[in-house]
């Protein structure tokens, strides 16, 4: 037998987090070097740091991958009007528990990045925006943001400097909508999450209180204090062109061993992650399907084959197992790796019972505001739900494309998308599951997913 | 209309909002952390608080009830004294937290989504709480219970019952497992 090499882990953002001792306090985190690189940042021109972010090409790990340099540049700075810097740590997209980690964790290093962010972008004010659920997480960052203060790594005049910014710790209360980055600045206005509609409201000219606002995820902050660390040339080198830096996978459902791995981007393929990483399959169980970007991206099937070019021209035939984990190799199947939430299922799942549940969320969650998301969101939970409990009708898979296809590109935020993609790929790569519902009643199921 | 109501709040909770305002550039976007920090000393938002909460914020009424009726976590009536979530999204489904949901429901005596009639328990099905690698995820009020599956789960509601399960070895929550520079754990600041 060929002896493998096993990829292994680089751990860049998680370096710390999981070692024995290593604690949320500030003590520890400067006996590892912390905020060095705050005190290098506050010495530096702010547009000198922005131009290592835009050198270092580090995409969003929130979940549509924009490249935070460029966010960066497209910032009103004409309007004369205070700018803003929200981390999104709203964390609510299922199967991705990685910002979390960070947290709870490793607090400090979260601060770090943000400050040096919005004394690149000139911020007047910042805000973390976390989901209610961390009750404890908002404490200790909380805790944490007190100790940077202390020590002048935040607040009024940083480091002896001329610059100052506050940082405020703000709990949402438990609407996935608010990770939605306009409805986070509607949310954190005091209103209700209803996204605004882009343009005009792009957030980098029109975002809280109708100012220039950078929204960046938690992972994505973080990565800021490291191009400072290794410049941005160097950042670019890690991973692959366009793919730069590591990303945290954050793997659940069945696999041995699930959980969040942090590689260089492209490091390592879907097969190995599942395979050498996570231990692979539950005994005697065979890969029926994963959804590799969070629940909102195109579900794959276990013997796809996906043929095509990249975008550098060369051309792929890949089995499901090939797939490179980076930012480009899930898109280029039709799915996406969106929030690193890969998900997977084996043969025990019954595809309809999953997208009942998929359904469920997204009818739980639609802010309401566009007739076809709140209203198609409501109608794929209940078919779905009754094909699942004896009830399904001989059209029911085609009623439910035709829903998912006009919620699909007619509404403001991207939730839209995200509700139907789940749906249009079950059916297309699911389709004789959802017809035999209606010919063979329901089975009973071998789990209970609704 | 501006009426004055007196509310139930410690000297700690009001000190703690009139801290929490100015911090704000806005008035209106304290709005969440006021209610929050309402809602933990009161258990839900009755009409009163809605009425104070805005005069507070310079706002109206329906300004704070319009939040109260939409966010998911936010109460016009209150729990159970202790609160229950049960993760059900789909990595948490894939590996048994309907089951987990029904045997807590059997052994706390309560349906999910209701308070039970003597206001112990109450139980709640949630959407993803960003813990899918150790699912099925039970909360149990402010802690994160991991791997609450099967025959576990029988065990983790007996104990729940029992008003044993933070000093179990077996069951120790992400919050308590996590590294703190303080030598004992660190649950003192709950309710
Ligand atoms: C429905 C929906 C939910 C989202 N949820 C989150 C989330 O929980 N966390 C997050 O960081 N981004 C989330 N996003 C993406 C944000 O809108 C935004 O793109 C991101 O925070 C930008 O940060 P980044 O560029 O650093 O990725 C969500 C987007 C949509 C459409
Ligand atoms: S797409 Fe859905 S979630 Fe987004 S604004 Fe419209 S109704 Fe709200
Ligand atoms: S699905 Fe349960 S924590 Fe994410």
């Amino acid at each position: 037998m060929i002896k493998k090499n096993i990829p292994k882990e680089r751990r860049i953002i998680l370096k710390y987090a999981d070692d024995p001792g290593y604690s949320n306090k500030m003590n520890c985190y400067l006996k590892n070097g912390g905020y060095k690189m705050l005190k290098k940042a506050i010495k530096m021109k702010p547009d000198e740091i922005g131009e290592e972010v835009l050198k270092s090409g580090v995409r969003g790990r929130g979940g549509a991958g924009f490249p935070a340099g460029m966010k960066w540049k497209f910032l009103d700075r004409k309007s004369g009007k205070p700018i803003y810097l929200i981390c999104n740590a709203d964390e609510s997209e299922p199967g991705t528990f990685k910002d979390r980690q960070i947290m709870y964790k490793d607090p400090h290093q979260l601060i770090e990045g943000m400050m040096i962010a919005a004394y690149a972008i000139q911020a007047k004010q910042a805000f973390i925006y976390i989901r209610a659920e961390f009750f404890e997480g908002a404490r200790i960052l909380e805790e944490a943001i007190a100790e940077a203060k202390a020590k002048k790594f935040c607040g009024d005049k940083i480091l002896g400097s001329s610059y100052s910014c506050d940082l405020i710790v703000h709990r949402g209360a438990g609407a996935y909508i608010c990770g939605e980055e306009t409805g986070l600045i509607e949310s954190l206005e005091g209103k209700r999450p209803n996204p605004r509609i882009k343009p005009p409201y792009f957030p980098a000219v029109l975002g809280l209180y109708q100012c220039p606002t950078i929204v960046n995820n938690v992972e994505t902050l973080c990565n800021v204090k490291h191009i400072m660390q290794m410049g941005g040339e160097a950042f670019s080198k890690i991973g692959k062109p366009n793919n730069t830096g590591t990303r945290i996978w954050c793997v659940s459902g069945h696999v041995k061993k699930p959980g969040y791995y942090e590689f260089e981007c492209g490091a390592l393929t879907l097969g190995e992650m599942i395979y050498d990483i996570c231990g692979g399959l539950l005994p005697g169980r065979t890969l029926k399907a994963v959804i590799p970007g969070g629940s909102s991206s195109k579900v794959l099937r276990a013997d796809e084959r996906f043929t095509g070019k990249l975008k550098d021209g060369t051309e792929f035939d890949w089995g499901i197992d090939d797939i490179p984990l980076d930012f480009d190799g899930p898109a280029s199947v039709g799915s996406m790796s969106g929030s690193g939430g890969i998900i997977v299922m084996d043969d025990t799942v019954d595809m309809v019972e999953a997208m009942a549940n998929i359904n469920a969320f997204y009818a739980h969650e639609s802010c309401g505001q566009c007739t076809p998301c709140r209203e198609g969101s409501l109608w794929m939970r209940k078919i779905t739900k009754r094909m699942c409990s004896g009830d399904a009708r001989k059209e029911d898979a085609d009623l439910l494309l035709s829903v998912a296809n006009q919620i699909e590109g007619r509404t403001i935020c991207a939730f839209g998308e995200a509700a139907s993609w789940p749906t249009q790929s079950f059916i297309a790569k699911f389709r004789g599951e959802f017809q035999d519902k209606a010919k063979h009643g329901s089975s009973k199921p071998k789990l209970q997913l609704i | 209309m501006i009426v004055s109501y007196r509310m139930e709040l410690t000297e700690h909770t009001l000190s703690k909002i009139e801290d929490l305002i100015p911090k704000y550039p806005e008035k209106r976007s304290a709005a969440l952390m006021v209610i929050h920090l309402v809602q933990d000393e009161l258990g839900a938002i009755s009409d009163d608080s809605c009425t104070w909460i805005a005069e507070k914020l310079e706002l109206e009424p329906i300004n704070i009830k319009e939040l109260i009726t939409f966010y998911p976590m936010l109460r016009e009536t209150p729990w159970g004294k202790k609160h229950v979530r049960v993760c059900r999204t789909l990595p948490c489904a894939l590996r048994g937290s309907y089951g987990t949901c029904k045997v807590l429901e059997e052994r706390l005596g309560v349906k999910e989504g209701h308070v039970r009639e003597d206001g112990e328990f109450s139980i709640e099905f949630m959407e993803c709480l960003a813990d899918c690698g150790e699912g099925p995820v039970v909360m149990v009020g402010e802690e994160t219970y991991e791997n609450v599956e099967g025959k576990k789960a029988e065990k983790f509601a007996d104990l729940l019952v029992k008003e044993k399960l933070n000093t179990s070895k077996e069951f120790v929550s992400y919050e308590n497992g996590l590294v703190t520079d303080l030598p004992i754990t660190k649950t003192t600041k709950k309710k």
